[in-house]
């Protein structure tokens, strides 16, 4: 009996020991083999230099020093928004880099900043804008609810304490472990607030069935809540110009267009916006208040919603019709208009195609996506 | 004149000398007993990488080497550690630990010392470590008997090489039908698992060469 007992803590402390001792000399092994020492990196021809420890990947070397690129999958290779420009030191191209880069992206040395190690000293091309990036970290001021899909979050800033971005800029909000969420995850979402109250900031959120950010906001975020995120990001913006602008939005699409609208309040702007809002029916439209106050404040600005399904009790007297078509309608020919689409990737690319049926050119549609 | 001399020189009687005794050691694990094509172990990653010759070897050789090494490293697992402590029971699992930690370890060697090779190599390296033809090895030689260090790090390099010229025999084949009109239902994993059963039965006729 008692050698039974002996065998079993012999094996038991045989097997921890073994594993011990292999994961350690794994430790000593990483820490020896993986030391590149200090390496520098030069940003766009010398502008900014970044010294840090080799063996991590360009991309996390960037964030320790406070330069974010754009992540959104955080850094498994999957997303492939953190393509970067390496001019000297990247080595050659990864298999895992390999089907996000174009034939052109690799003739110019372009690089997912995710898998690329840094080894040497590097030289890299950092597009400008992307220097504004911070990490903030905010509190949860107000969570309400505009439909019975979509709340609005209004978070108040901590540490830095005000943002400075252009109207159509987007942030990643990070959802924090809970529940089957094991590791945090980034998801970007639309500033949706006046870019001149810098202090806090406005996000649209509309449920996604089991998504792991929006389930977050639903059900576990509360008011006081303190969240993270980094920002802010992205290309779509107005454009000085003196066209006619047409706006086209579904859902939670409204939100960089609220921003806008605050920004060319502020310019008092004088040219002719109209902004066309695709939902289902009466309970998806929202915020219908603050938009006729924007009626009455911008010179030529009309808010035109379009119900595509209109139930029995709405009343509806609007504009009927899947959004293509009310847009198509209400310009046969836009040749000198310019468009801005924020929405799902199906109805963005069904406007741009009746768009530029329409005679409108490619190069004055400008788009945000929900990926 | 070999295959008589190869008949006579069974791993059990070591008096031809002890490099023929290796040498057959490695013949018979590479033809006759074939890990692959006899025992029909690391099937999946067999299936899967065989479509190009390149990656094929690419996989070969690191499951070559990787055979080798570990099979002469779990020997010393058994002999120095396991039998002294009368822990045989639990060489399953520990032979597992001990390939995935060797596995990861010369990863990182290969990554430092050789990039080129890292990038021909390296992601098949992890793919390796839950390979079963690799475990089969290491527990295989032990029911040998008379097998000691040497005898088990050339069985590990015969089995690895063994597997090798069954994934790079199976690529070769795979890249010729590539242009072949094959039966709809036969395509892909069907058409690979008939001509897998025809080779090991070639592989099988080896046996009666050498007996074993």
């Amino acid at each position: 009996m008692l050698s039974g007992w002996v065998l079993f803590w012999v094996a038991v402390g045989a097997l921890c020991a073994l594993c011990g001792v292999l994961a350690a000399l794994l430790v000593v092994a990483d820490r020896v083999l993986n030391n590149y020492g200090t390496r520098t990196i030069r940003i766009n021809g010398g502008e900014k230099t970044i010294v840090g420890p080799g063996g991590e990947t360009l991309l996390s070397l960037l964030g320790s020093e406070k330069l974010f690129i754009p992540s959104a999958c955080g850094g498994r290779g999957s997303c492939g928004l953190c393509k970067l420009k390496v001019t000297r030191g990247g080595g050659s191209l990864l298999p895992t880099e390999e089907p996000h880069l174009s034939n052109a992206e690799r003739a110019a040395g372009t690089r997912l900043a995710c898998q690329l190690k840094v080894r040497e000293d590097m030289d890299i091309e950092v597009p400008r804008h992307l220097f504004a990036i911070r990490q903030f970290r905010a509190r949860v001021a107000a969570l309400e609810p505009l439909t019975y899909d979509i709340k609005r979050l209004r978070l108040e800033l901590l540490d830095p304490e005000t943002i400075s971005f252009v109207p159509g800029q987007y942030v990643q909000l990070q959802t924090p472990v809970y529940g089957k969420n094991p590791d945090p995850v980034y998801r970007a979402y639309s500033i949706a607030s006046d870019p001149t109250a810098d202090r806090h900031l406005d996000l649209i959120i509309r449920l996604v069935p089991n998504g792991i950010c929006t389930t977050w906001v639903f059900t576990l975020l509360k008011v006081g809540d303190e969240v993270r995120l980094n920002g802010p990001y992205g290309e779509f913006r107005l454009h000085d110009t003196e066209h006619e602008m047409i706006f086209i939005a579904g859902g939670s699409g409204m939100a960089p267009f609220l921003s806008f609208l605050a920004e060319l309040q502020r310019q008092q702007s004088r040219r002719r916006i109209r902004y066309f809002f695709g939902a289902r029916a009466v309970r998806d439209l929202f915020l219908l208040e603050r938009l006729r106050e924007f009626e009455k404040n911008l010179a030529d600005f009309r808010f035109i919603p379009a119900l595509s399904e209109p139930q029995p009790g709405d009343n509806w007297d609007g504009e009927r019709g899947l959004i293509t078509d009310v847009v198509g309608r209400h310009y046969p020919d836009c040749a000198d208009k310019e468009a801005y689409l924020c929405g799902s990737p199906g109805m963005c690319d069904a406007c741009v195609k009746v768009l530029t049926q329409h005679g409108l050119p490619a190069d004055r549609i400008s788009f945000d996506k929900f990926a | 004149m070999i295959t008589p001399l190869l008949a006579t020189a069974t791993p059990g009687a070591p008096e031809h000398g002890l490099l023929l005794q290796l040498l057959v050691i490695f013949l018979a694990a590479a033809f006759t007993d074939n890990i692959l094509l006899t025992r029909f172990l690391g099937m999946c990653s067999f299936l899967a990488i065989s479509r190009q010759m390149k990656t094929s070897l690419g996989l070969g050789v690191a499951v070559a080497l990787v055979t080798t090494a570990t099979a002469g490293l779990n020997y010393l697992v058994h002999r120095f550690i396991t039998v002294p402590l009368g822990i045989e029971f639990l060489e399953l699992i520990i032979f597992i630990v001990v390939i995935a930690a060797f596995v990861q370890l010369v990863e990182m060697v290969v990554e430092r010392v050789s990039l080129p090779l890292y990038f021909a190599l390296g992601i098949f390296l992890p793919l390796i470590t839950v390979n079963c033809a690799i475990l089969g090895v290491s527990l295989f030689m032990l029911n040998k008997a008379g097998y000691g260090f040497w005898q088990c790090l050339v069985f590990g390099a015969g089995s690895g090489f063994g597997w090798m010229l069954a994934i790079l025999l199976m690529a070769g084949i795979r890249q010729r039908l590539k242009t072949d009109k094959i039966p709809a239902g036969l395509q892909g994993a069907g058409i690979t698992l008939i001509i897998t059963g025809i080779i090991a039965l070639a592989f099988v006729g080896f046996s009666g060469m050498i007996k074993f």
